[in-house]
């Protein structure tokens, strides 16, 4: 392999193009990251088959306890969104802020080594504590206290890093994509800070008990819960769709007074859907309804940001047959688009009445953290490697196709089992005969999704397929020296890359 | 004035901005909550757990229960037939945290209390195919084995108190008999059934309280505590 | 860098004049049907906060135009539902069991009752179609504890046995073992001689007299002489090819040591949370008694 000094060389390069000097960025920390979230998609994926593969047959739940359903099925959720997507939304966010802003990370590399060890401290704690049997019981904020104070320290370096680079920019502007990545940053520290607010039973006890109780930690939560979604699974990735999206398209954003109708709209709208969660509860209808009613409106400033990714295309569409990689991000718009539609006619509350509790949920969930989550993480991360790695090009474009169609198959396998298995077992539920009895019993609802728990199960397989070949053709761009930095191969809007 | 433009162009603007209008939503929803009296049902019956009850709620939470069985019937005519009376806010104001859920892998638990034997339930956790062909529950048979860890059971009470829970001082003295009572159906329940009404004894083998006993005693109790007998709809307005 | 608004030559659109590393954006407005949906979205959110219960204010919300809770919705439908159904449940439940039995049209409905009332309660001890599990009676077969007319059977689900309600069905096997009542060689003996002459495993040439002996002393009373069982106190016939705790010997030695002592609880409704009403209870009876061993 060839060695290379980032700063030096593309200084070099951008001298001979004639383009005015620029500034080396720090690179070192963002390759840490993407191999971490590469890493950690790997582990997702696998324990998201392994778990699909209990509902199956529940002998797979081998008898120790930390195998079992209930102790994984959080390790999981965790490894997928806060291990695998958070380690690629600081990779894109230290990637993006820093070009966008023409500057280098503020802070020294020690501070952001320390918040990438820092960061992968935290998860590695957090699913070991799941499996060992510490949870805080709340679902996608299981950690408790201690582990809590530790990503709390974590997150504050990172926000002043992200901040501290906005201020020392040379840009007068501050980009789109980094409004997002501000929104995503601040709210998840305020939601993290509120929801797992607790007091220990002792300073050396791991248990403690949440300060609220009943229908408010419950409304707390899923203004929590909800939130992380809008926040963490949306706004963050949304920063990554407006710098990777025109970039690979080299096409400039479609609409700026789109993206200010619908950062704005979308902030303020998203905070308050957290009670479609708990339609028919015992939370109080008052709530309820505001849930619904605001994610009824969330619907268009959703869409806002899908018409600003695909319109950006236009022009550019024939790009999609030569940038496999592109595909990833246009076809994550395109699934952005339909679990914020699905979103919103699930909140309404007689749809809730029967797709509450059931698959239809899990499949809502995996069209929005497969389909839209995952893939357009793919796509930066197709970008990002030759690019920080300063190869010329990817290792195989072919295996990138490849990859988007077993991965595409999975995921229409995964929803589309789901969808029915879900919309099944609402309508057994709540079935009556013609006496106007009940007509099924649980159990048989519990019989009748076996077959569709295997499909999505085999869907999932598809998936963590496509993230291997992904991961050996990532492997094989750093390493193969076909993909030695040739300036002719570089692709449109890449030349630049790193500089 | 400011906008757009002012505050794309200064980091903490932005930041403020921000910040403003994500906080606004919450504030509306959750604030209500606490002042607005209707929002707990005023209802007779509700009582602090019991410390097994209690220990045996953790053991449900760290167990990861909640991932497939919900506590929260809600107002649908199928789910009050199927599992009774529709959840109230009054029966989980003790909880921390509540433990609603949002999937049923498995059936709604909020009324589970005294549907089944205790005998049923240690057989059912031990080995749930064997009485269930088609559950796809796993075996939670180490909990039998495990001995149940009450060293610090003062202390859960106490924080619990600290945080609004009823629990008195005499409570928290008796903590550990009555949790030593209520894991041995041999035992003299007096104090228990005192302080804990409707608390629901298990086997347990004496000497040797463990996991699974205090499981059983908290899914007994499940949906028993309030008195419905005189609680009509008016009187359950939220 | 400075502003510098060019014309995108492909959509003849503005830039806005900024570039950031090579991107820039159009000044595009935002597209008309996005901006009247979003429109139409938030009418139709503040006309249904106005219908229905909404917005907090203090210690109070707006209760909206359609006066609307979903706690007095359930009510309703689930009154209208046992409505419809009371029909024929007034019926069932004021009618005798057997006349029930004996009217097509009231079996007909009860057997539909009674099914899914089954399976969603009894199931989960009894297993499907009542065959029975370790510990938990065949309600299938000819074989009964407490008794296979429709009456004892509807009198057994009411209250239960073991179950703590006042007119539980209930005995208790004693622990000979437990307490001390018999030795450890003569519970041996006495599960000899049950195992040999009632289980049918008969060891040739083997001396079962002890065995019978501790039997007719201790056992008798509720097993009755010839293992045939008793009925009054639910001890189940041992002399039988089907046993409630298994076939092993060691099922009889534990037994006799410290009995199990089953539970079955009591369906009887007592508040509204939980519990079967009467005509369910009745149907229940009527569909357990159709499984195949009803008397
Ligand atoms: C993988 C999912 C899963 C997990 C985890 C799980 N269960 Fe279950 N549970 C089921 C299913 C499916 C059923 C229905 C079939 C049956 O009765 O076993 C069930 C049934 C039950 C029932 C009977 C409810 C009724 O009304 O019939 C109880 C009680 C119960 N589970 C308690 C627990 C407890 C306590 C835990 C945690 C220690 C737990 N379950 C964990 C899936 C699960
Ligand atoms: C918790 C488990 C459990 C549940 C649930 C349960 N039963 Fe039972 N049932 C038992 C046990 C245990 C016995 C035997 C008790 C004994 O040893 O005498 C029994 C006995 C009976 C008997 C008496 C059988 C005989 O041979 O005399 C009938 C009839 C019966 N059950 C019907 C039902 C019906 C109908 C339901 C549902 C409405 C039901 N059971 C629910 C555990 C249960
Ligand atoms: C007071 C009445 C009573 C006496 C005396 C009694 N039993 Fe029982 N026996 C019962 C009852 C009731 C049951 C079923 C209860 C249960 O679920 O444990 C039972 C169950 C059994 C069973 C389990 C049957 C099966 O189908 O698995 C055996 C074996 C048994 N008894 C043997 C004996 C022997 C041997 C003695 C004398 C040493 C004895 N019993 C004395 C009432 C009695
Ligand atoms: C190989 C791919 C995957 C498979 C097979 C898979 C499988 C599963 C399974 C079986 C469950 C439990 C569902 C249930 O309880 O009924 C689940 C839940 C979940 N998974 Fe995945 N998963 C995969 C990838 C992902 C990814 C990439 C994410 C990214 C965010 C993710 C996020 C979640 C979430 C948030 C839940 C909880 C859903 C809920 O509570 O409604 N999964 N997954
Ligand atoms: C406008 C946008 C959206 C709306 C209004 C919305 C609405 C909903 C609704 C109504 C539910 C079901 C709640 C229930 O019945 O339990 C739900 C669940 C969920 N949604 Fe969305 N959704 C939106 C977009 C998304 C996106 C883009 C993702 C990305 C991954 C996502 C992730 C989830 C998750 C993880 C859950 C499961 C929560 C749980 O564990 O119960 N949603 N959403
Ligand atoms: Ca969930
Ligand atoms: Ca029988
Ligand atoms: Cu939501």
């Amino acid at each position: 392999m060839k060695s290379w000094r980032p700063g030096k060389v593309a200084m070099a390069d951008a001298v001979r193009a004639g383009v005015p000097p620029v500034i080396s960025y720090n690179e070192e920390v963002i390759k840490k990251f993407t191999i971490a979230a590469m890493f950690w998609a790997i582990v997702a994926f696998s324990l998201g088959v392994y778990i699909a593969t209990e509902l199956c047959w529940p002998d797979f739940n081998l008898g120790p306890a930390f195998l079992n359903f209930g102790r994984l099925r959080p390790v999981h959720t965790s490894v997928a969104v806060f291990a695998f997507g958070g380690n690629a939304l600081f990779a894109s966010s230290f990637f993006v802020v820093q070009r966008t802003c023409r500057a280098r990370l503020a802070g020294p590399d020690a501070l952001h080594d320390f918040i990438f060890w820092g960061y992968q401290f935290f998860i590695v704690m957090a699913g070991l504590s799941y499996g060992l049997g510490f949870s805080r019981g709340q679902e996608y904020s299981e950690p408790e206290w201690n582990i809590t104070l530790w990503l709390v320290l974590v997150w504050v370096l990172y926000a002043g890093v992200f901040i501290g680079t906005l201020m020392k920019r040379a840009e007068p502007h501050i980009y789109v994509a980094n409004w997002f990545f501000i929104a995503f940053i601040l709210t998840v520290a305020v939601l993290v800070l509120v929801n797992n607010a607790a007091v220990p039973i002792s300073p050396f006890a791991a248990k403690s008990y949440v300060i609220y109780s009943g229908v408010q930690n419950a409304m707390v939560q899923w203004w929590y819960g909800h939130n992380a979604v809008g926040f963490f699974l949306t706004a963050g990735f949304l920063g990554i769709m407006y710098y990777f999206i025109p970039k690979q398209a080299n096409r400039p954003v479609y609409s700026y007074r789109l993206s200010v109708l619908h950062y704005w709209s979308l902030i303020f709208l998203y905070i308050w859907a957290g009670p479609h969660h708990l339609h028919y509860t015992s939370l109080p209808d008052w709530t309820q309804t505001l849930g619904m009613a605001f994610s009824i409106m969330l619907w268009m400033p959703s869409w806002g940001g899908m018409i600003n990714g695909l319109m950006t295309l236009s022009g550019a569409w024939d790009k999609l047959r030569t940038d496999p990689a592109l595909r990833f991000s246009v076809t994550a718009v395109g699934f952005y688009g339909m679990s914020t539609f699905e979103g919103p006619v699930m909140a309404i509350r007689q749809v809730n009445s029967l797709s509450h509790y059931t698959d239809w949920t899990v499949g809502h969930v995996h069209s929005g953290a497969l389909g839209w989550m995952a893939f357009i993480s793919f796509g930066a991360i197709y970008y990002m490697v030759p690019a920080l790695w300063k190869r010329s090009g990817l290792y195989s474009t072919r295996l990138v196709a490849w990859h988007y169609w077993i991965a595409t198959l999975g995921i229409v396998f995964y929803i589309t089992a789901l969808w029915v298995a879900g919309i099944m077992q609402g309508l057994m539920w709540r079935a009556y005969d013609k006496f106007g009895f009940l007509q099924y019993s649980f159990a048989e609802s519990v019989s009748a999704v076996h077959p569709y728990y295997v499909i999505r199960m085999i869907g999932g397989l598809l998936f963590l397929t496509g993230g291997l070949i992904m991961c050996y053709n990532l492997i094989q761009t750093v390493r193969s020296p076909s993909t030695e930095r040739r300036e002719a191969g570089l692709p449109a809007g890449f030349a630049v890359a790193g500089e | 004035m400011f906008n757009q433009h002012t505050i794309e162009k200064n980091a903490l603007l932005l930041l403020v901005f921000t910040l403003i209008v994500i906080a606004i939503g919450g504030i509306v929803e959750i604030v209500p909550l606490f002042t607005i009296e209707t929002t707990v049902e005023h209802v007779k019956g509700v009582r602090p757990y019991s410390p097994l009850e209690m220990a045996g709620r953790n053991i449900y939470v760290r167990e990861g229960c909640y991932v497939c069985h919900s506590q929260q019937i809600r107002t649908l005519k199928d789910e009050v037939e199927r599992y009774g009376h529709y959840s109230l806010a009054a029966e989980s104001m003790y909880d921390r945290p509540f433990q609603w859920g949002s999937k049923r892998i498995g059936p709604d638990l909020a009324r589970v209390g005294g549907k089944y034997s205790n005998d049923w339930h240690y057989g059912h956790l031990r080995h749930p195919q064997a009485l269930v062909p088609e559950s796809l529950m796993p075996r939670y048979a180490f909990l039998a084995e495990t001995r149940l860890d009450y060293n610090l059971i003062e202390k859960h009470l106490t924080t619990q108190r600290f945080l609004g829970v009823p629990y008195t001082d005499e409570d928290i003295a008796n903590a550990r008999q009555d949790m030593l009572a209520q894991a041995n159906a041999q035992a003299d329940q007096a104090g228990v059934a005192g302080r804990y009404p409707k608390a629901v004894p298990v086997p347990g083998q004496p000497g040797f309280p463990s996991e699974m006993d205090a499981l059983v005693a908290y899914l007994q109790v499940l949906g028993t505590m309030v008195d419905f007998a005189d609680l009509g709809v008016e009187k359950l307005q939220q | 860098m400075p502003t510098k608004i060019e014309k995108d030559a492909i959509s003849g659109r503005e830039t806005t004049g900024h570039e950031w590393d090579g991107l820039q954006e159009l000044d595009t407005p935002a597209p008309k049907w996005w901006l009247y949906t979003f429109i139409a979205c938030i009418i139709f959110a503040v006309v249904y906060m106005a219908l229905f219960p909404a917005i907090p204010y203090g210690r109070d919300y707006t209760r909206g135009l359609l006066n609307m809770s979903s706690r007095v919705a359930v009510d309703d439908d689930v009154k209208a539902l046992e409505a419809q159904r009371a029909v024929f449940m007034d019926k069932i439940k004021t009618t005798p069991i057997e006349q029930v039995k004996d009217d097509p049209q009231l079996l007909a409905v009860a057997t539909a009752a009674g099914r899914i009332a089954f399976a969603n309660n009894c199931q989960p001890c009894h297993g499907a179609g009542g065959a029975g599990r370790t510990g938990y009676p065949s309600l299938a077969d000819d074989t009964w504890l407490w008794g296979g007319t429709l009456a004892d059977i509807q009198q057994t689900i009411t209250h239960g046995i073991r179950s703590g309600d006042d007119k539980a069905r209930g005995s208790a096997m004693p622990g000979f073992g437990i307490n001390s009542l018999l030795n450890a060689a003569q519970i041996d003996a006495v599960a000899d001689y049950v195992w040999g002459a009632f289980y049918g495993h008969a060891v040739a040439g083997q001396d079962l007299s002890k065995g019978q002996a501790v039997f007719a002393e201790n056992c008798a009373v509720c097993h009755g002489a010839n293992g045939e069982g008793g009925r009054t106190v639910g001890a189940p016939p041992l002399k039988s090819a089907i046993h409630l705790y298994g076939d092993a010997r060691e099922t009889i030695v534990a037994q006799v040591t410290n009995p199990r002592l089953g539970v079955m609880p009591a369906w009887e409704k007592k508040t509204n949370t939980t519990g079967l009403d009467e005509a369910t209870i009745k149907s229940v009876a009527i569909y357990v008694h159709a499984l195949g061993g009803g008397e």
